[in-house]
């Protein structure tokens, strides 16, 4: 066989999938079969690249040329132009949103320029259904290394060195858990992977188990030698059905080669992996929840101690670590300590995936060293806000974060820095809001969600959240008072103390951090009965300006109410007792007569 | 291939695996490589361009030399193609102009391995944009 010239790398992400990415990869294949060029040009579906604002995406190698929004039907037209004549497709580049110019290959994007890839390096690089492929991007050679050349202990030390954190939320010292895991005596122990990607925006986990499988079964491996565990589960939500399907064929392949089962490497270490579905609930996210679930218990958390590292999956000392910190571990084992603790701050290392989402010119996938800025991070990168509006806040850690404004767009990004300024790092979620988002509705919205997934176990949050949003619903529509402030703070305070795990005790986080640094826009919904975005509908007022309306009439006609009033050629006016505040006049005016405050 | 019984197993596997993918790895680093372009418009594929492009892919595998080859469109020199224009790292790129098989034999020999030049060269009259 001859060596192939070119890759097309399509991605087979959940997102570029919806966009029919399978149909374009068919359609490469035979149209390069048409051709004859099927010997010389190789198809390839990779993992998420990232870039899910323009997908679906087809990259070409070695040139690097990525094209964007690409249909099944442009595939006719890349083999001609591109594979054929060697020019590339104008109309496919991706157009640098400020220059307006096409940019010619991903080298020169704006997108990737700041990233640093460890947990998604083979994202968009290899087949993640190829085990191969892993292989050659060194894949299991770090099993190899800890397996033939390194004891538990030193295994442990070396994670523990390079400064890892726990990339699920809290932060909390990779290494350090692997050792306290190790230390607890048991005839079985249990390596967890929690792969209940919970936050509303986040996808950084579902695209590293369908785009680099094997990296986090690897790293299981790892973590149950140096743990002293033969057995791994990993618990991943049935909604993820890619997800869930690469890792099916990662473990069978993973199987046949010997590098999962009996006596891997020849050096009777034994370890193999199970899958656990659930169902999709927030607080199952929650590690003792997680195991309960596992156990065919309810999803519901107990108090901590004891620690699973102590009596988790069915009383057996367990460690639950989640898929990112799992898919930082191969690299660590082969590149060092000193390497990994290198990159990141001096408290938080190495890199960080976030998902963006929300108000931003680039939604997708990036990964970046710890410290980069807020600004970079959604200007640089994320190409800035969409329709050229102002920025107004991000929120981090889904629900159980809080926002962040302006003032905080020059703050290194790091575990500790954002505690700091009120809110967390949580699994990397960042949705932007802009200004025509309301803070009280946005911290309606995340009640709304946290009110939804709370399991019911204990009161503060079973009932309190309830509260908050009721009393949050309340300054939405205008019946809010000075008082209720107060109360909605108090409140928040007393559900974060006593609440029984952190789903609860976190859910109140936007609220606080959304009053903190919007307490003007808290003061305007319950003083001046005024929602400055303009979101709240109740406390719209819809009036047509005389001096603009000229009669025409259609606002009347479309008023599904009868609420507007006027002879022909005459100003009319709205009855706001009538008025259900639709916006359908606004939408028909031609004359932008119609006025909303 | 069944069950690895060593991590030697593994380098073995990976050494085969590499050479499927090392395409993508050399166009990720792309500066680390001798880089090569093929003129592959009409008049250079009309000249062989196709065929010295198969035969730089195939020559440079089996020499052992490190190199990345893509097509491009027209170069403007199309009295002399097929032409190529080769990169070594960290130099500027030359035109070679009328390559056939024993030319690109040449040039791999003499100027990709030891950076001699061989006749042939056409000046670079234009400057590229970034």
């Amino acid at each position: 066989m001859s060596k192939y010239k070119m890759h097309l790398l399509v991605c087979g992400g959940t997102g570029c999938r919806a966009s029919e990415s399978d149909l374009i990869v068919e359609n490469l294949k035979k149209e390069l079969e048409e051709k004859g060029l099927q010997n010389e040009v190789q198809v390839i579906m990779t993992g998420c690249f990232g870039f899910c604002e323009k997908g679906p995406i087809v990259k070409v190698m070695p040139d690097n040329t990525f094209y964007t929004q690409v249909k099944p039907e442009d595939a006719p037209i890349i083999v001609a132009e591109h594979v054929i004549k060697g020019r590339k497709v104008a109309r496919l580049l991706y157009t640098d949103p400020t220059k307006k110019e096409h940019v010619s290959d991903s080298k020169h994007m704006g997108f990737y320029r700041k990233q640093i890839r460890i947990a998604l390096r083979n994202c968009g690089f290899i087949n993640p259904e190829n085990i191969d492929e892993y292989i050659a991007r060194d894949g299991y050679m770090a099993l190899g290394k800890a397996l033939q050349e390194m004891t538990p202990e030193q295994v442990i030390d070396l994670i523990k060195k390079s400064g890892l954190r726990g990339r699920g939320g809290a932060g909390f010292p990779t290494g350090l858990k692997w050792e306290i895991a190790s230390k607890n005596k048991a005839d079985q122990k249990y390596v967890v992977c929690n792969a209940d990607e919970g936050d509303p925006g986040a996808f950084m986990d579902r695209s590293v188990l369908e785009g680099d499988p094997h990296s986090v079964l690897e790293a299981m491996a790892i973590c149950g030698y140096s743990i002293g565990a033969t057995k791994g589960l990993i618990y991943i939500r049935a909604e993820y059905p890619l997800a869930i399907k690469r890792l099916q064929v990662a473990l069978t392949q993973a199987r046949e080669y010997g590098v999962l089962g009996k006596d891997i490497f020849g050096t009777g270490f034994d370890f193999d992996i199970e899958m656990r579905y659930g169902a999709g609930a927030f607080v199952c996210g929650e590690e003792t929840a997680l195991i309960h679930s596992m156990e065919g218990q309810r999803g519901e958390p107990t108090n901590k101690p004891p620690f699973p590292a102590e009596s988790g999956f069915l009383g057996k000392p367990s460690n639950v670590n989640n898929v990112e910190t799992f898919a930082n571990v191969p690299v660590i084992m082969l590149k060092g300590a000193e390497w990994f603790s290198s990159i990141g701050t001096e408290k938080s290392k190495g890199t960080k995936v976030f998902a963006l989402a929300g108000k931003i010119n680039n939604v997708g996938l990036i990964e970046v060293p710890m410290g980069t800025t807020l600004r970079e991070v959604i200007f640089e990168i994320g190409g800035g806000i969409k329709n050229g509006k102002k920025f107004k806040a991000v929120q981090t850690g889904g629900p159980s974060g809080g926002c962040l404004t302006e003032k905080h767009l020059d703050l290194p990004i790091d575990y500790d820095n954002l505690v700091a300024a009120g809110s967390m790092m949580g699994s990397g979620g960042m949705i932007v809001m802009d200004e025509d988002d309301c803070m009280v509705s946005i911290a309606k919205f995340f009640l709304e969600f946290t009110v939804e997934e709370s399991c019911g176990k204990c009161s503060p949050c079973r009932i309190g959240n309830k509260r908050l949003h009721e009393l949050l619903d309340h300054i939405t529509k205008g019946k809010g008072t000075m008082e209720d402030l107060e109360r909605l703070k108090n409140m928040s305070l007393v559900i974060k103390d006593t609440a029984l795990c952190g789903l609860g005790q976190t859910s109140p986080n936007p609220v606080l951090s959304t009053m903190n640094n919007f307490w003007d826009e808290y003061v305007a919904h319950v003083v001046d009965k005024r929602c400055p975005a303009g979101q709240c509908r109740d406390l719209m007022q819809y009036s047509i300006n005389a001096e603009k309306c000229v009669g025409c009439t259609a606002c009347a006609r479309a008023c599904p109410v009868g609420a507007i009033t006027g002879e022909r050629k005459e100003p009319h006016s709205i009855n706001t007792a009538t008025c259900i505040k639709c916006g359908a006049c606004f939408e028909k005016c031609k004359f932008n007569a119609v006025v909303i405050s | 291939m069944g069950k690895l019984k060593s991590l030697a197993d593994l380098k073995k596997i990976q050494e085969e695996a590499r050479s499927k993918l090392d395409l993508r790895v050399k166009g990720d680093n792309p500066e680390n490589y001798v880089q090569i372009k093929v003129a592959m418009a009409t008049c250079g594929i009309a000249s062989g361009a196709k065929e010295v492009m198969d035969f730089l892919v195939e020559e440079l595998d089996k020499r052992g030399i490190g190199a990345l080859i893509t097509q491009t469109g027209c170069m403007g020199y199309c009295y002399a193609e097929p032409t190529i224009e080769v990169t070594l790292p960290n130099q500027e790129p030359v035109v070679f102009g009328y390559v056939d098989l024993r030319k690109a034999d040449e040039i791999i020999e003499k100027y990709i391995k030891n950076g001699e030049l061989v006749d042939g060269i056409i000046p670079v009259n234009y400057e590229k944009v970034d």
